[in-house]
């Protein structure tokens, strides 16, 4: 979906709850407010999509040609490609809620009421109504807001056909708990800070000499080549061979679960790098094996450059 | 060299609680040191120590008695101190820094503060071995044992070595150990079965591959030879001494060179020992090599010349570390046997050998060599007789 594509406005700024329920008090007073016509009319090859889907084996709608009640709101979805004419007094309030935080959203209630069974070939048209808004509640998910409304489906002489209570739960879902802080902090300095920033952003970077382009890892502040101190880094292609491994057994390590695996890798650019081995059976890892890297978050700061197989 | 010697040696009980605090064992090896040389505290002008150990020289002289200091030094990187102790020492005494100097090494390693326990504040600090940690550390490689082990499965993959092979170092060493009434595992021999029963630590070391670890303190004393002559006991010549480092070095964690199964810092050491004393392998009647854990004891084996590259699995099931074998590794039972005093307590033990004084005494040793802690910068001795 592109940003053109959503239901609501991008941004809509934060309310206050008094702001909330005027609003909720103004879209209901809009009334019932009628929405575009269905793109199609009431068709046979939708519903017997739709009874296969729900393995309804009945012969007579397709017999008598009848479409099932429960398909009222099926032919007047708007699909992926709403225009402006499809807005009901409902978005506005959605979007308001979305902006003040209320962002988790939960169907709570769906009452549906047959006038009489709709035929192939007839257009419905929907009619929304905002029915009210119930809030600020503390529920199991958060403290959110109920907001109801109506929907009518009219025939195009005007008969209600079918009608819906919809009631949703709006909420604001519970801020995800910060992670752990992890116990093995690198020491970063002026030398090292690019390659942690790198490996931030999913980029194996490798120390080169901008004078020479000797490449070097660990990195420091001179090139050991031509004792140059202006660097530049490479990003590594991202894979490389086992040189050397263990598997930790003990001791417990803090922030680790044992047995892990700790290799020494050597990359294609020809430098050796230290990581553990991640996803491969312990009894599988073997000097020689080609490993890519991959990236784990440690920590709301550390990322670590780890070691599976391609 | 040969103008210094050790002239004194000195030890508390070796254990896994000794109750004590480390001050006060430093300064009890300190005194039964000097006492073994015959001087007294006043005699000594001079102390060092490893830059790791928590007792200032200051410190050990207030509690002994030793009143002024003219040379006083820390050596650093860990157990690759221990050889550098007696260096440092020795060129005090031989320009003149000193007379009298004495080493020494104490901890309540087991009961304290542990080594082989991980320190998530290894990689704490923006200095050169924070940094240098930094890129070990938060992969959870952050145990000597782990560090070690990732050498020894290069070692292994490359010369076809096998836990096995590692296994007979554990094994001499404990069987050297048990008839030696001051180590830990005196009486407790083990077989190569129970060291590959024992569970793991690291793969591809097993517990018995991991050297134990013990509360003490070793103490030696420096002088000139000439002045040890006229003492208690017959001096230990230092022969040569040396410190060593390899282009690349990192403290444990060498992984960036381009060979991973040899000790280029023991190499650079060796190179000096022999080229300072004149002699070769075959003038060493038994070797102290650093075993705190099994599989640096084949890399040193190959990087001192007793054997060649790759060798070393060959040489041990020759029986050639064994009291009887082509060169008696450690027959006090080593650190694996008995006690991890950072390597102190096996240069006593070539003191001993070298006196003839030795609970396993080599028939005519006339030069003993000595190495410090490997993976890192490290030192060596070769101590002979006369």
């Amino acid at each position: 979906m592109t940003a053109s594509d959503k239901r609501e406005p991008a941004e809509a700024a934060p309310m206050t709850d008094e702001e909330l329920h005027e609003l909720a008090g103004k879209q209901a007073a809009l009334g019932e407010v009628r929405g575009a016509p269905a793109a199609d009319p009431v068709n046979v090859p939708m519903i017997r999509h739709w009874l296969t889907a729900m393995g309804d084996e009945n012969p007579r709608y397709l017999e008598e040609g009848l479409a099932p009640p429960a398909m009222a709101q099926v032919w007047t979805m708007p699909g992926l490609r709403r225009g402006a004419k499809d807005r009901s007094p409902v978005d506005d309030m959605m979007a308001a809620l979305d902006g003040s935080g209320y962002t988790g959203v939960v169907a709570t209630n769906c009452e549906q009421t047959y006038h009489r069974y709709v035929r192939v070939g007839e257009r419905l048209t929907p009619a929304t109504r905002f029915a009210g808004l119930a809030g600020p509640k503390r529920t199991a998910l958060g403290v959110g807001y109920f907001a109801t409304w109506n929907i009518t489906w009219y025939t195009d002489d005007d008969e209600p056909v079918a009608e819906m209570m919809f009631r949703v739960l709006k909420f604001r879902p519970p801020k995800a708990k910060a992670m752990e802080p992890y116990p093995l902090q690198p020491a970063v300095n002026q030398d090292t800070a690019f390659f942690w920033e790198g490996v931030n952003r999913g980029e194996l970077r490798v120390q080169a000499c901008a004078d020479c382009g000797e490449l070097r890892h660990p990195p420091g502040p001179l090139c050991p080549r031509c004792r140059s101190s202006e660097r530049t880094y490479r990003v590594a292609d991202g894979t490389g061979t086992l040189f050397s491994y263990v598997v930790h057994h003990h001791p417990p390590v803090p922030g680790r679960e044992t047995p892990f695996v700790v290799g020494v890798v050597e990359l294609p650019e020809g430098v050796r790098i230290v990581g553990n081995v991640v996803d491969c059976p312990v009894e599988e890892v073997r000097i020689g094996m080609p490993l890519r890297v991959t990236y784990r978050r440690m920590d709301d700061r550390l990322v670590l450059p780890m070691w599976t197989r391609p | 060299m040969t103008t210094t010697a050790i002239a004194g040696i000195g030890a508390t009980e070796f254990s896994k609680q000794s109750g004590r605090s480390e001050l006060r064992l430093a300064a009890e090896a300190v005194l039964a040191a000097l006492d073994d040389a015959g001087l007294s505290p006043a005699d000594v002008d001079g102390l060092v120590t490893y830059s790791q150990d928590a007792n200032q020289e200051i410190a050990v002289a207030r509690e002994t008695g030793i009143g002024e200091l003219t040379f006083f030094s820390r050596v650093e990187y860990g157990g690759g101190a221990a050889c550098g102790t007696v260096a440092h020492a020795a060129m005090a005494v031989a320009t003149g820094a000193a007379r009298t100097v004495v080493c020494y090494r104490a901890f309540n390693e087991r009961s304290g503060r542990r080594f082989g326990r991980p320190n998530a504040g290894l990689a704490g600090q923006p200095g050169s071995q924070g940094l240098e940690m930094s890129w070990h550390v938060p992969f959870g490689l952050m145990t000597p044992a782990a560090w070690v082990a990732m050498f020894a499965r290069r070692y292994m993959h490359v010369h076809n070595a096998t836990s096995e092979d590692f296994g007979r170092v554990a094994v001499a060493m404990r069987r050297h150990a048990a008839t030696n009434p001051a180590a830990w595992f005196h009486g407790r021999p083990i077989t190569l079965e129970e060291h590959q029963a024992s569970r793991w630590i690291v793969e591809p070391l097993h517990l018995l591959d991991c050297c134990q670890e013990s509360d003490g303190a070793v103490a030696l004393v420096v002088t000139s030879t000439e002045r040890a002559r006229d003492l208690r006991r017959s001096p230990a010549v230092i022969t040569a001494a040396a410190q060593g480092a390899g282009a690349g070095q990192m403290m444990m964690t060498s992984y960036y060179r381009d060979d991973m199964t040899g000790l280029p810092e023991m190499s650079v050491v060796g190179r000096r020992l022999w080229e300072i004393s004149g002699l070769s392998p075959a003038d060493i009647q038994t070797a102290i090599l650093y075993d705190h854990f099994t599989p640096f004891v084949l890399t040193q084996l190959e990087e001192l010349g007793f054997c060649g590259r790759g060798e070393a699995p060959g040489f041990l099931a020759d029986g050639g570390i064994e009291l009887d074998g082509r060169l008696p590794v450690n027959p006090h039972g080593g650190q694996l046997g008995e006690a991890y005093i950072h390597g102190m307590n096996g240069i006593a033990e070539a003191v001993r050998q070298i006196r003839g004084t030795a609970v396993n005494q080599l028939p005519d040793v006339t030069n003993v060599l000595v190495t410090a802690g490997t993976g890192v910068p490290t030192s060596g001795l070769i101590l002979s007789s006369g």
